[in-house]
């Protein structure tokens, strides 16, 4: 212990995390309401749970969302990677302030100019192709939402990669050459699994982020490629409904099991080191 | 196996006709406007164990890099075994490298970061099995091998870098500042260690060390580096005993340094005046300059007696009174100031034990050397 | 043989020492320019053009080919109209001050809280910190939602809990107002105040601290005169954190603030429907609020990666 906390810093603490969590406990506890009034407490039910499961609207955004994550979040991560690694080791280059530039504006970007943007110019590349290579309209949908997480993802996953190669020791990949090992093969052999607790670090980054969106992906998703965030959206906009409450219940759940684990098995993998 | 133990060329670069095994010629290296290294010829031979000797910044990281081919030079070249090695990449060079960080891939056993060279060189796993096992009874790290660098300690990592630097059999094995990261206890074991390993098996080594008893015990030859350049090479001996310049006598050990002018320069004698001393110098050597030149006597701490009587040999003789005394154990350090203000520094052995009769503060000394202790430097 | 050598040492050093021209550097700088830079100059252009009724795309054409080779069709009617037309000016300064409010308020709330885990006993640390990150990981909308419940008017938690309280004896509008666009805004973007100044504080020398009350400075002089200016870094990351993104906030004045004075996140996407001209040159009007602050993030994410 460094210190001990003033009475002051103490009770701050203890209202923030107050603050921070009284609103997921509200809506976990009524996600077992009978009531259709969400909000006024009537009797335990799993009902909102059942709907939930036959909710065919619901079900079919999960898959969308799921499918949209894990690719883009794998697209971001391999360009993420290769942005980080360009950043902290190219220090000197062409463009590398303009470089610098696009890889972290994503990041402080506000999602109604990004998604308008990225819409505008898929529709201008759509007429593009269209008018030079006679190629069918690819439209909004998958695509056009794949590559938009994508893009912001990428922001992210470089950010994580480049703290993680900060702390590089360079000369590991020096002793690597200087035993024998192609550049290639440094690269796979040495520097890819140093950092790829940053990159899979950035993957789960980009695959949440891409699950959570939906400002950028309102502007760029089309019919019958709506996400859950979208689906959601579209329900909250008309007031509560203990459907989402389940679902809500369901995420937090998943996220909460995987982030203390992934903590508990970091925590005890550094306590064996 | 030894050619240092060999009883025909111990020091094969007083043989005329041996030949340099690595040559440098005319080596540069600048980085922008910075000259690292500048215009370095050096020539080692085999199974030496030369040390670069310098300060920080003085260019010897530079060199040793430029030898692993982790540099490339500005300018000049570098021959290893008489092949010249301006195109060859670090990965293909006969050259192996112990860094200073050792650089131990941490996500490795011990054993696979000594077996990762040879697999890059596609050897039979059973031989590689074999070879690192062999190496790790060298460095006696067996029972560690299934280990992670994180799970050993500072020495025990050290002798796993030296292990996987070894184990390819270089022509050439770099180490920078080896045991730079250890304490001073484990320093001096492992000096010992590293020169009995070098002798076993035979292999060049060049070794960068800012410290200058790791250097002169290890090596056997020295290269003392400045501002890029190389001032001097020698071993350990003609380095410490017959320095080329102020900066060397100064760098390695401690010593009193006299300006003086020469008085007479006969072929095996100097008379010269100091003034800074307010006495006449004379040494046993000539030096070939014309009277009245400029220069500057060098004489060690140790060559130089105290007493509180006047000895009878009057040459080399100052006065003065003692202004500081260290005791150190095995030795004493006395400061001594004479008439003209300059402070000269005598160290002398603590032969017996009382404190008896011992030269303390304040005390009329007169101070004397050999003629053969001095040494006298133009620069 | 000498050729191949040379070959591969040609290649080594354009991996250890790249110049610009590598394909590493490329396939990111392509994307990223393609997808995230020519958009934002898109949108510059159609900010410029006229809006148009049924036709693909909505608005004039940016580039006409004439007699006379290519023209450039340039209007600028719609940031004329900005000036006529004040709710579009309202909703940015109302937007500026909204986000203003909410920073400062998260900078309040999140300083105490990351000074309290940065300086809480090693095995608590982590655990606070998991739960800070925590929330940042759950649904961003559903923590949004989570709001309507709690400051509805009828059946609001909060209203029901102040009323059994009998502090009120009326219900109040708190959602659907401005204040619960605050709310809102704090608790969803406290985590990204939290962290950087958390990573600043952590790094604090306590020797520093130490130092200073040795001198005989008290602990509120010692906060003021040496933690504040030291974490200085991670203050601006966390307000510009927090700011930069609350002005184009969309999602929670729409779920929770009040419909009739839009803000201008809400406005670019309720005009885009029929307008996208004056979309883009709202967008553009956003930029040109948040330019200097995105300058000063870059400025410092630069010198970040730099010092590195």
């Amino acid at each position: 212990m460094k210190r001990g906390l003033s009475l002051f810093v103490l009770i701050c603490m203890i209202l923030g995390f107050i603050f921070l969590y009284a609103p997921i406990i509200v809506l976990i506890i009524f996600s077992f309401n009978k009531s259709k009034l969400v909000t006024v407490w009537q009797e335990f039910s799993f009902d909102a749970y059942v709907n939930l499961v036959n909710n065919k609207q619901i079900l079919d955004a999960v898959w969308v969302s799921l499918k949209v994550a894990s690719l883009s979040a794998t697209l971001a991560a391999i360009l993420g990677t290769i942005c980080g690694y360009v950043l902290t080791r190219f220090t000197k280059f062409r463009g590398r302030f303009l470089f610098l530039g696009l890889v972290s504006a994503p990041l402080v970007m506000p999602e109604v100019i990004t998604g308008l943007a990225m819409l505008l110019m898929f529709i201008q590349l759509d007429g593009l192709l269209q008018n030079i290579f006679g190629i069918e309209p690819v439209g909004r949908g998958l695509v056009t939402l794949i590559i938009a997480h994508t893009t912001f993802a990428t922001a992210y996953v470089a950010v994580v990669v480049q703290s993680r190669l900060a702390g590089f020791d360079r000369s590991l990949e020096e002793a690597a050459a200087d035993l024998g090992a192609r550049p290639f093969k440094v690269f796979f052999l040495i520097t890819l699994p140093i950092i790829a607790p940053g990159i899979i670090a950035g993957w789960l980054l980009a695959f949440t982020l891409s699950l959570d969106d939906v400002v950028i992906s309102d502007f760029t998703s089309g019919p019958g490629a709506s996400t859950l965030p979208l689906v959601i959206f579209s329900k909250v906009r008309l007031g509560i409904s203990p459907e989402i409450n389940a679902l809500a219940t369901i995420l937090i759940l998943i996220v909460s099991v995987g982030i203390i684990s992934a903590n508990i098995i970091g925590r005890q993998r550094e306590k064996k080191n | 196996m030894s050619e240092k133990g060999k009883p025909g060329s111990p020091e094969p670069w007083r043989d005329k006709s041996s030949k340099p095994y690595i040559r440098i010629e005319h080596l540069v290296k600048k980085f922008g406007e910075f000259t690292a290294v500048n215009d370095v010829s050096l020539s080692i031979y085999k199974g030496e164990l030369f040390s670069l000797l310098g300060g920080s910044g003085c260019g010897k990281t530079t060199l040793l890099r430029m030898l692993a081919g982790l540099e490339i030079p500005t300018s000049g070249k570098i021959f290893i075994d008489d092949v010249d090695m301006a195109t060859v990449p670090p990965y293909e060079r006969p050259t192996n490298m112990m860094f200073q960080s050792y650089a131990l891939f941490p996500h490795m056993t011990v054993e696979k970061n000594i077996a990762f060279g040879l697999k890059q060189d596609g050897i039979a796993r059973s031989l590689i099995a074999e070879r690192v096992s062999d190496i790790l009874d060298l460095v006696q790290m067996k029972p560690y091998a299934k280990r992670k660098p994180h799970q050993l300690s500072g020495g025990q990592r050290q002798r796993v870098a030296l292990a996987r630097a070894l184990v390819k059999r270089p022509k050439l094995l770099l180490l920078d500042e080896p045991l730079g990261a250890l304490d001073k206890r484990l320093r001096e074991q492992t000096q010992f260690e590293l020169m009995n390993i070098q002798e076993k098996l035979g292999i060049t080594f060049v070794v960068v060390t800012h410290d200058q008893e790791e250097a002169m015990t290890l090596s056997t030859r020295i290269g003392v580096m400045n501002a890029g350049q190389i001032v001097q090479i020698g071993t350990p001996q003609e380095i410490y005993e017959f320095p080329g310049t102020r900066m060397v006598a100064n760098f390695i050990g401690s010593v009193n340094i006299f300006a003086g002018r020469v008085i007479e320069d006969e072929p095996d004698y100097v008379l010269l005046h100091s003034d800074e001393a307010n006495a006449d110098l004379y040494i046993s050597h000539g030096i070939a300059c014309a009277p009245g030149a400029e220069v500057w006597v060098a004489v060690r701490p140790e060559k130089i007696v105290a007493s509180r009587t006047a000895p009878a040999e009057t040459r080399n003789q100052l006065k003065g009174i003692i202004k500081e005394v260290a005791y150190m154990g095995n030795l004493s350090v006395y400061l001594v100031k004479l008439e003209t203000g300059k402070i000269v520094k005598v160290t002398m052995p603590n032969q017996v034990r009382s404190s008896e009769n011992r030269l303390t503060w304040d005390d009329h000394v007169y101070l004397s050397w050999l003629s053969t202790s001095g040494v006298v430097l133009h620069s | 043989m000498a050729t191949a050598k040379q070959k591969n040492l040609v290649s080594f050093l354009q991996k250890i020492k790249p110049n610009g021209s590598s394909v590493t550097i490329f396939i990111p700088y392509f994307w990223l320019t393609l997808f995230f830079l020519l958009p934002f100059i898109l949108i510059f252009f159609i900010s410029l053009t006229q809006p148009v009724d049924f036709q693909q795309p909505p608005h004039t054409p940016i580039i006409t080919s004439t007699e006379n080779g290519l023209q450039l069709n340039l209007y600028f009617g719609n940031y004329q109209a900005l000036t006529e037309d004040q709710i579009y000016i309202l909703s940015i300064v109302n937007s500026v001050k909204i986000a203003t409010i909410s920073t400062l308020c998260c900078l309040l709330i999140g300083f105490p809280m990351a000074y309290g885990i940065a300086r809480s006993p090693d095995r608590w640390r982590n655990t606070l910190l998991m739960m800070v990150i925590l929330p940042f990981w759950t649904s961003f909308l559903i923590r949004v939602y989570a709001w309507i419940g709690i400051l509805g008017k009828e059946n609001g938690l909060l209203n029901g809990f102040l009323m059994w309280l009998g502090v009120i004896d009326q219900p109040l509008d708190i959602l659907y107002s401005d204040l619960a666009v605050y709310i809102g805004i704090v608790y969803s973007y406290l985590p990204f105040m939290i962290l950087p100044l958390y990573a600043t504080l952590e790094k604090l020398d306590n020797t520093l601290l130490e130092a200073a009350a040795d001198l005989g400075s008290k602990p509120t002089n010692t906060f003021f005169a040496i933690t504040v200016p030291l974490t200085m870094p991670g203050i601006i990351a966390g307000c510009l954190l927090v700011f930069i993104p609350a002005v184009g906030e969309f999602v929670i004045p729409e779920l929770l603030g009040d419909s009739s004075s839009p803000l201008i996140g809400q406005q670019v996407r309720s005009v885009f429907s029929y307008d996208w001209p004056m979309a883009s040159t709202l967008a553009m009007m956003i930029l040109l609020v948040l330019v200097v602050p995105i300058f000063i993030f870059q400025y410092l994410q630069n010198k970040q990666t730099v010092t590195k």
